[in-house]
């Protein structure tokens, strides 16, 4: 499967309008997206402890070293599809908005509804 | 959150589970603390937010209290901490299922390569391209699972079941144990414990999904032959494997839609159940499913049915927060489901309604890694703690 498409899949709305909670879209939007963000940020904290406990226990660099860190052309490269990845992530509720656009999902409502006998 | 929660990692990693990156596993367990945030700390606030200011401008109106959980919804649409609550909570679930389907769609080749080699023979597993899918489960994707438990994206996909497996810890805290299949096993214990000389020749398992349900119950009753049935390919595919991969070999898991069960033969099984199903349903699938029930389970054997509590006689404001997944959650039959009337229901599937029962079942996990339940920060919709209702035919 093509990078592009696994992208695309791993944000693929649930059937269903989505409810709106708060007071227009835009903030709704801005939730969802500190939301992730969030995530993220513990994610990267937990990785850099993980880094300095593993480092510290090794002896293996200092660090002045990770401060001043390069990546080549090859890490830069795969860093550029972590960071597609990433806000792929981050910015899922854009997409999915996107995706609602162009569809036109009952609502659950309207389901419930059909589901009456 | 007083004590520390259990790690995703705690999770028993059978064959079929994907490559899980350590940001993936922060990701996850981040996603398990903030729905545990959110059901201990922020859900308080939404009933103070009603007890201390919606109620009281309610009875100051009406000079009286709400007469139903329909009445409180209404009374609490606009208040901003409900809104903030119902749009985080609602996040946690999309967040979830993003994340499970970035995991597996990564390692896809080989979760279906590794599905193809444990199904083999393919003997534990038929399935039939003439089953449509019905559309009280195709309307909407239930639970916010983005494709439900049937949409398949390639040949042999199982993305779908595989990250519903991977994810479900996410929603429960741990509380179903190592496997996620806590129901299942705290059915087979309640079995053993209330009725141990119950030993079922033929077990019926009702939408099945991935067999969280099934395995332990094939487990607690190893010489049974169980059938597993669901209308869902991916997920029975992913099933059959991991039955395979637990070295259970005594589930044969079918295709089949559970409102046509014709190629049961009357009386043919001792035992029939269902784990968070009916919720699912519609009206019409529940009459004709449970009146199927009643055709192929013989004489003096059980159906028996896990699902969260029904809303009877629950305070109205429980019962609104009980029913959020109805319209939030992606549930659309959720609340009409847990306000049936479960005795008028069985009697009119043909059931002698007065022998039906109600008990609870307790999630079997390892309290050791997974702890207990939280009586005080209960995730309604969500508890480990399961009402179990059935009836003896």
């Amino acid at each position: 499967m093509e990078f592009a498409e696994k992208l695309a899949l791993a944000n693929t709305k649930a059937k269903g309008k989505r409810p709106e909670y708060l007071l227009d879209k835009q903030t709704e939007q801005t939730l969802s997206i500190t939301m992730a963000l969030a995530m993220e940020l513990h994610a990267a904290n937990e990785r850099v402890a993980s880094l300095e406990c593993l480092l510290e226990q090794k002896g293996i660099i200092t660090r002045d070293e990770l401060n001043n860190f390069q990546p080549d052309s090859e890490e830069t490269a795969k860093r550029s599809l972590d960071t597609q990845v990433y806000l792929n992530r981050i910015l899922r509720v854009l997409d999915q908005e996107k995706q609602a656009m162009a569809t036109n999902d009952e609502s659950v409502s309207e389901v419930l509804e059909k589901l009456k006998d | 959150m007083a004590k520390a929660l259990p790690s995703w990692s705690a999770l028993e990693k059978h064959e079929l589970f994907p490559q899980v990156k350590s940001d993936d596993v922060s990701r996850l367990n981040f996603l398990t603390h903030l729905n545990m945030h959110l059901a201990g700390n922020v859900l308080p606030g939404v009933k103070i937010a009603y007890e201390n200011k919606v109620l009281p401008e309610f009875i100051n109106e009406h000079g009286r209290e709400p007469s139903d959980r329909h009445e409180v919804r209404v009374a609490m649409d606009d208040n901003s901490y409900l809104q903030m609550w119902s749009a985080m909570r609602r996040n946690t679930m999309e967040m979830r299922h993003q994340l499970g389907r970035s995991i597996v769609l990564n390692d896809s080749k080989n979760i279906t390569q590794k599905v193809k080699g444990l199904i083999g023979d393919g003997r534990n597993i038929k399935l039939d391209d003439d089953i449509a899918v019905p559309y009280n489960v195709s309307a909407v994707d239930v639970h916010c699972q983005p494709g439900c438990y049937y949409t398949e994206y390639f040949n042999d996909d199982v993305t779908v079941a595989s990250s519903y497996d991977i994810g479900i810890f996410v929603t429960t805290a741990g509380l179903l144990g190592g496997l996620s299949d806590g129901g299942g096993q705290g059915l087979g214990t309640w079995l053993a414990k209330e009725h141990p000389t119950f030993k079922p020749k033929r077990i019926l398992d009702i939408g099945c999904t991935i067999g969280h349900n099934a395995v332990p119950l094939a487990q607690a009753f190893p010489d049974a032959e169980v059938i597993a049935i669901d209308v869902a390919k991916p997920s029975l595919r992913y099933a059959a494997a991991r039955a395979k991969a637990l070295g259970v070999h005594n589930i044969t898991f079918m295709q089949v839609d559970a409102e046509n069960m014709a190629g049961f033969a009357d009386e043919s099984f001792d035992l029939v159940t269902t784990a968070m199903f009916w919720h699912e349903a519609c009206d019409r699938s529940m009459m004709s499913i449970l009146t199927g029930i009643n055709r192929v389970l013989k004489t003096g054997g059980l159906t028996i049915s896990l699902e969260q509590p029904q809303y009877t006689d629950k305070p109205v404001y429980e019962q609104f927060i009980r029913d959020w997944d109805t319209l939030n959650n992606n549930e659309p039959y959720w609340g009409r489901m847990h306000e049936r009337d479960l005795v008028q229901w069985h009697t009119d599937c043909g059931f002698d309604g007065s022998k039906m029962f109600e008990t609870g079942v307790v999630s079997k996990v390892d309290e050791n890694i997974f702890g207990k339940a939280d009586s005080n920060s209960e995730d309604f919709g969500r508890a480990p703690v399961w009402n179990a209702f059935g009836i003896w035919k």
